[in-house]
Protein backbone atom coordinates (compact mmCIF):
# COMPACT_ATOMS: atom_id res chain seq x y z
CA UNK A 1 0.00 0.00 0.00
CA UNK A 2 1.48 3.28 -1.47
CA UNK A 3 2.36 6.06 1.56
CA UNK A 4 -0.21 8.74 0.76
CA UNK A 5 1.58 12.35 2.31
CA UNK A 6 0.11 16.32 1.55
CA UNK A 7 2.69 19.04 1.09
CA UNK A 8 2.37 21.17 3.52
CA UNK A 9 0.94 24.35 2.92
CA UNK A 10 3.23 27.08 4.42
CA UNK A 11 4.98 29.59 3.42
CA UNK A 12 7.85 30.67 5.51
CA UNK A 13 10.20 33.43 4.23
CA UNK A 14 13.59 32.33 2.68
CA UNK A 15 14.98 29.92 0.70
CA UNK A 16 12.50 27.22 0.64
CA UNK A 17 12.82 24.46 -2.85
CA UNK A 18 9.13 23.66 -2.57
CA UNK A 19 7.36 24.78 -5.85
CA UNK A 20 4.15 26.55 -4.98
CA UNK A 21 2.22 24.63 -7.32
CA UNK A 22 2.71 21.72 -5.08
CA UNK A 23 2.06 22.72 -1.35
CA UNK A 24 -1.03 21.64 -0.17
CA UNK A 25 -0.72 19.07 -2.49
CA UNK A 26 -1.20 15.00 -1.88
CA UNK A 27 0.80 12.41 -3.27
CA UNK A 28 2.02 8.71 -2.90
CA UNK A 29 5.69 8.24 -1.47
CA UNK A 30 7.62 6.72 -4.84
CA UNK A 31 11.02 6.56 -3.17
CA UNK A 32 12.99 7.23 -0.01
CA UNK A 33 16.05 9.26 -1.45
CA UNK A 34 18.40 8.93 1.79
CA UNK A 35 19.53 12.19 3.61
CA UNK A 36 20.91 15.61 2.27
CA UNK A 37 21.89 18.83 3.93
CA UNK A 38 18.66 21.18 4.10
CA UNK A 39 18.79 23.69 1.72
CA UNK A 40 17.06 26.13 3.28
CA UNK A 41 20.59 26.70 5.51
CA UNK A 42 22.69 25.85 2.81
CA UNK A 43 21.38 28.62 0.93
CA UNK A 44 23.09 31.15 3.56
CA UNK A 45 26.23 29.46 4.16
CA UNK A 46 24.83 28.03 7.73
CA UNK A 47 25.06 24.73 9.04
CA UNK A 48 22.57 22.81 7.31
CA UNK A 49 21.51 19.26 9.16
CA UNK A 50 20.89 16.66 6.79
CA UNK A 51 17.07 16.20 6.24
CA UNK A 52 15.26 12.98 4.64
CA UNK A 53 14.79 13.59 0.64
CA UNK A 54 11.90 11.73 -0.77
CA UNK A 55 10.54 11.32 -3.94
CA UNK A 56 6.74 11.71 -4.07
CA UNK A 57 4.39 11.46 -7.16
CA UNK A 58 1.06 13.22 -7.90
CA UNK A 59 -1.39 12.97 -10.35
CA UNK A 60 -2.16 15.51 -12.91
CA UNK A 61 -5.62 15.53 -11.83
CA UNK A 62 -4.54 16.38 -8.06
CA UNK A 63 -2.05 19.04 -8.88
CA UNK A 64 -4.65 20.91 -11.74
CA UNK A 65 -8.26 19.92 -11.33
CA UNK A 66 -10.65 18.76 -13.93
CA UNK A 67 -8.46 20.83 -16.31
CA UNK A 68 -5.71 18.97 -16.73
CA UNK A 69 -4.81 17.16 -19.91
CA UNK A 70 -4.57 13.30 -18.12
CA UNK A 71 -5.67 12.75 -14.86
CA UNK A 72 -3.57 9.71 -14.26
CA UNK A 73 -0.05 11.62 -15.84
CA UNK A 74 2.15 11.91 -13.00
CA UNK A 75 4.74 14.60 -12.00
CA UNK A 76 7.26 13.38 -9.98
CA UNK A 77 9.45 16.08 -6.90
CA UNK A 78 11.84 15.77 -4.35
CA UNK A 79 10.18 16.92 -1.09
CA UNK A 80 12.08 17.34 2.30
CA UNK A 81 10.27 15.57 5.13
CA UNK A 82 10.07 18.42 6.67
CA UNK A 83 7.70 19.93 4.07
CA UNK A 84 5.43 16.40 4.11
CA UNK A 85 2.68 15.34 6.38
CA UNK A 86 0.85 11.86 6.46
CA UNK A 87 -2.30 12.34 4.36
CA UNK A 88 -4.24 9.27 5.54
CA UNK A 89 -6.01 6.86 2.89
CA UNK A 90 -7.57 7.56 -0.18
CA UNK A 91 -9.14 11.13 1.24
CA UNK A 92 -10.02 12.92 -1.99
CA UNK A 93 -11.68 10.50 -4.16
CA UNK B 1 32.32 50.52 -9.68
CA UNK B 2 34.71 51.84 -11.88
CA UNK B 3 34.81 53.27 -15.19
CA UNK B 4 37.34 50.71 -16.33
CA UNK B 5 34.68 47.93 -15.13
CA UNK B 6 31.94 48.73 -17.69
CA UNK B 7 34.05 47.81 -20.47
CA UNK B 8 35.09 44.07 -19.27
CA UNK B 9 33.48 41.32 -20.90
CA UNK B 10 30.29 39.51 -19.27
CA UNK B 11 30.64 36.57 -17.69
CA UNK B 12 33.61 33.72 -18.07
CA UNK B 13 35.60 36.38 -20.50
CA UNK B 14 38.59 38.02 -18.64
CA UNK B 15 38.12 40.69 -17.40
CA UNK B 16 40.12 44.20 -16.32
CA UNK B 17 41.62 45.48 -19.79
CA UNK B 18 39.90 43.58 -22.27
CA UNK B 19 37.19 46.18 -24.43
CA UNK B 20 33.93 44.51 -25.46
CA UNK B 21 33.48 46.56 -28.33
CA UNK B 22 30.39 44.90 -28.92
CA UNK B 23 28.80 44.27 -25.74
CA UNK B 24 25.91 46.28 -24.10
CA UNK B 25 26.28 47.62 -20.72
CA UNK B 26 26.67 44.75 -18.16
CA UNK B 27 24.26 44.00 -16.02
CA UNK B 28 23.65 44.18 -12.16
CA UNK B 29 24.19 40.64 -11.76
CA UNK B 30 27.16 40.36 -14.37
CA UNK B 31 29.14 43.45 -12.79
CA UNK B 32 28.35 41.73 -9.70
CA UNK B 33 29.90 38.41 -10.59
CA UNK B 34 32.85 40.19 -12.05
CA UNK B 35 33.81 42.02 -9.00
CA UNK B 36 33.13 38.82 -6.63
CA UNK B 37 35.53 36.95 -8.98
CA UNK B 38 38.48 39.66 -9.06
CA UNK B 39 37.74 39.98 -5.18
CA UNK B 40 38.39 35.82 -5.07
CA UNK B 41 41.42 35.99 -7.18
CA UNK B 42 42.95 39.26 -5.22
CA UNK B 43 42.38 37.75 -2.19
CA UNK B 44 44.10 34.34 -3.17
CA UNK B 45 41.21 32.18 -2.75
CA UNK B 46 41.05 31.09 -6.39
CA UNK B 47 43.37 32.12 -9.33
CA UNK B 48 42.25 33.51 -12.78
CA UNK B 49 43.97 30.14 -14.36
CA UNK B 50 41.90 27.96 -12.01
CA UNK B 51 38.71 29.33 -13.14
CA UNK B 52 39.82 29.26 -17.39
CA UNK B 53 40.34 25.41 -16.28
CA UNK B 54 37.01 24.78 -15.00
CA UNK B 55 35.24 27.04 -17.85
CA UNK B 56 37.22 24.78 -20.41
CA UNK B 57 35.93 21.32 -18.66
CA UNK B 58 32.65 22.71 -18.36
CA UNK B 59 32.53 24.06 -22.22
CA UNK B 60 34.16 20.44 -23.13
CA UNK B 61 31.73 18.12 -21.71
CA UNK B 62 28.65 16.86 -24.22
CA UNK B 63 25.78 14.76 -24.66
CA UNK B 64 28.34 12.00 -25.97
CA UNK B 65 28.83 10.54 -22.57
CA UNK B 66 24.98 10.33 -21.54
CA UNK B 67 24.50 8.84 -24.83
CA UNK B 68 27.05 6.34 -23.90
CA UNK B 69 25.38 5.60 -20.99
CA UNK B 70 22.04 4.50 -23.02
CA UNK B 71 23.45 2.90 -25.70
CA UNK B 72 25.38 0.41 -22.78
CA UNK B 73 21.95 0.14 -21.37
CA UNK B 74 20.43 -1.00 -24.81
CA UNK B 75 22.60 -3.72 -25.53
CA UNK B 76 23.57 -5.12 -21.93
CA UNK B 77 20.42 -6.03 -19.99
CA UNK B 78 22.20 -6.38 -17.04
CA UNK B 79 23.88 -2.92 -17.29
CA UNK B 80 20.29 -1.43 -18.42
CA UNK B 81 18.70 -2.77 -14.67
CA UNK B 82 22.24 -1.51 -12.70
CA UNK B 83 21.67 2.16 -14.28
CA UNK B 84 18.16 1.85 -13.08
CA UNK B 85 19.16 1.03 -9.63
CA UNK B 86 22.03 3.56 -9.26
CA UNK B 87 22.64 5.56 -12.03
CA UNK B 88 25.76 7.30 -10.53
CA UNK B 89 28.01 3.51 -9.78
CA UNK B 90 26.58 2.34 -13.38
CA UNK B 91 28.16 5.45 -14.84
CA UNK B 92 31.38 4.64 -12.87
CA UNK B 93 31.61 1.51 -14.66
CA UNK B 94 32.00 3.33 -18.09
CA UNK B 95 34.59 5.24 -16.55
CA UNK B 96 32.58 8.29 -16.61
CA UNK B 97 33.27 10.13 -13.04
CA UNK B 98 30.08 10.66 -11.21
CA UNK B 99 32.12 13.72 -9.20
CA UNK B 100 28.93 14.60 -6.68
CA UNK B 101 26.07 13.54 -9.30
CA UNK B 102 23.87 11.54 -7.80
CA UNK B 103 21.58 10.47 -10.98
CA UNK B 104 18.59 8.79 -11.62
CA UNK B 105 17.70 7.05 -14.88
CA UNK B 106 14.19 6.72 -16.02
CA UNK B 107 13.01 4.69 -18.28
CA UNK B 108 10.72 4.93 -21.53
CA UNK B 109 8.83 1.57 -22.48
CA UNK B 110 5.23 1.19 -24.70
CA UNK B 111 3.38 2.25 -21.94
CA UNK B 112 5.55 5.59 -20.02
CA UNK B 113 7.07 8.37 -21.55
CA UNK B 114 9.52 10.24 -19.18
CA UNK B 115 10.15 13.95 -19.56
CA UNK B 116 12.52 16.07 -17.21
CA UNK B 117 12.48 19.63 -15.97
CA UNK B 118 13.85 21.76 -13.04
CA UNK B 119 10.99 24.53 -12.82
CA UNK B 120 12.84 26.44 -10.02
CA UNK B 121 16.16 27.15 -11.82
CA UNK B 122 17.66 24.95 -14.17
CA UNK B 123 19.15 21.85 -12.29
CA UNK B 124 20.80 19.57 -15.36
CA UNK B 125 23.27 16.65 -15.38
CA UNK B 126 26.16 18.91 -16.86
CA UNK B 127 28.84 16.55 -15.67
CA UNK B 128 27.12 13.65 -17.97
CA UNK B 129 25.39 16.38 -20.20
CA UNK B 130 27.12 19.37 -20.53
CA UNK B 131 25.32 22.83 -20.68
CA UNK B 132 21.83 22.56 -20.82
CA UNK B 133 19.68 24.00 -23.97
CA UNK B 134 18.76 27.73 -23.35
CA UNK B 135 14.87 26.39 -23.40
CA UNK B 136 15.51 24.27 -20.76
CA UNK B 137 16.35 27.56 -18.68
CA UNK B 138 13.44 29.72 -19.66
CA UNK B 139 10.20 30.29 -18.31
CA UNK B 140 8.08 28.98 -21.15
CA UNK B 141 9.79 25.03 -20.56
CA UNK B 142 9.78 25.13 -16.76
CA UNK B 143 6.00 26.59 -16.05
CA UNK B 144 4.13 24.59 -19.26
CA UNK B 145 5.91 21.24 -19.19
CA UNK B 146 4.46 20.58 -15.81
CA UNK B 147 0.96 22.10 -16.26
CA UNK B 148 0.43 20.87 -19.63
CA UNK B 149 3.19 18.47 -21.06
CA UNK B 150 1.68 16.52 -24.17
CA UNK B 151 1.06 19.75 -25.83
CA UNK B 152 4.87 21.16 -25.26
CA UNK B 153 6.22 17.72 -26.33
CA UNK B 154 3.67 17.79 -29.21
CA UNK B 155 5.68 21.32 -29.82
CA UNK B 156 9.02 19.27 -30.31
CA UNK B 157 7.34 17.04 -32.99
CA UNK B 158 5.93 13.98 -30.31
CA UNK B 159 2.86 12.78 -30.60
CA UNK B 160 1.98 10.96 -27.80
CA UNK B 161 -0.88 8.07 -27.80
CA UNK B 162 -3.60 7.91 -25.31
CA UNK B 163 -2.05 4.54 -23.74
CA UNK B 164 1.21 5.98 -22.81
CA UNK B 165 1.19 7.59 -19.16
CA UNK B 166 3.44 10.93 -18.76
CA UNK B 167 5.68 11.08 -15.89
CA UNK B 168 7.27 14.47 -15.27
CA UNK B 169 9.92 15.30 -13.10
CA UNK B 170 10.76 18.16 -11.74
CA UNK B 171 14.49 18.33 -10.62
CA UNK B 172 13.48 19.71 -7.47
CA UNK B 173 16.69 19.24 -5.23
CA UNK B 174 19.79 16.69 -4.93
CA UNK B 175 19.07 14.54 -7.86
CA UNK B 176 19.75 14.61 -11.03
CA UNK B 177 17.68 12.88 -14.40
CA UNK B 178 18.31 11.36 -17.08
CA UNK B 179 15.84 9.20 -19.45
CA UNK B 180 16.52 5.98 -21.04
CA UNK B 181 14.51 6.59 -24.58
CA UNK B 182 12.65 3.49 -26.03
CA UNK B 183 15.18 1.66 -28.53
CA UNK B 184 14.15 2.35 -32.13
CA UNK B 185 12.84 -0.35 -33.72
CA UNK B 186 15.23 -1.86 -37.09
CA UNK B 187 18.47 -1.36 -34.53
CA UNK B 188 18.93 -5.09 -33.81
CA UNK B 189 21.78 -5.51 -35.71
CA UNK B 190 23.62 -2.35 -34.41
CA UNK B 191 26.58 -2.43 -32.71
CA UNK B 192 27.04 -0.37 -28.77
CA UNK B 193 29.29 2.60 -31.44
CA UNK B 194 26.31 2.66 -33.63
CA UNK B 195 23.47 2.91 -31.29
CA UNK B 196 25.17 5.69 -29.57
CA UNK B 197 24.50 8.15 -32.46
CA UNK B 198 20.53 7.36 -32.42
CA UNK B 199 20.78 9.15 -28.98
CA UNK B 200 20.51 13.02 -28.71
CA UNK B 201 20.38 15.14 -25.98
CA UNK B 202 16.96 15.90 -26.48
CA UNK B 203 15.86 12.61 -26.24
CA UNK B 204 17.55 11.92 -22.42
CA UNK B 205 15.69 14.71 -21.36
CA UNK B 206 12.70 13.06 -22.76
CA UNK B 207 11.07 15.94 -25.03
CA UNK B 208 12.50 13.27 -28.31
CA UNK B 209 12.62 10.04 -29.50
CA UNK B 210 15.99 8.32 -29.94
CA UNK B 211 16.78 8.46 -33.86
CA UNK B 212 16.05 5.41 -36.20
CA UNK B 213 18.37 4.42 -38.07
CA UNK B 214 16.61 5.62 -41.11
CA UNK B 215 16.61 9.35 -39.96
CA UNK B 216 20.32 9.72 -39.36
CA UNK B 217 22.05 12.16 -41.53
Amino acid sequence: MPERVRVRCAAPPGHVRVPWYLRGKTGIIECRLGSFGNPEQLAYGLDAPHVELLRVRFRMEELWGNGCEKPDDTLDAEVHAHWIEPAGPCDDG
Amino acid sequence: MTAEHRHVGKSSVPHRGMHADHEGRLTYWQLLEISVRELLVEKGVTSAGEIASEIAAMDGRSPADGARLIARAWSDDGFRKRLLSNASSAMAELGLDPSGLRLIAVENTRYVHNVIVCTLCSCYPRNLLGLPPDWYKQRAYRSRVVRSPRAVLREFGMELPDHKTVRVHDSTADMRYIVIPERPAGTDGMSEEELVGLVSRDAMIGVAEATRPQERD
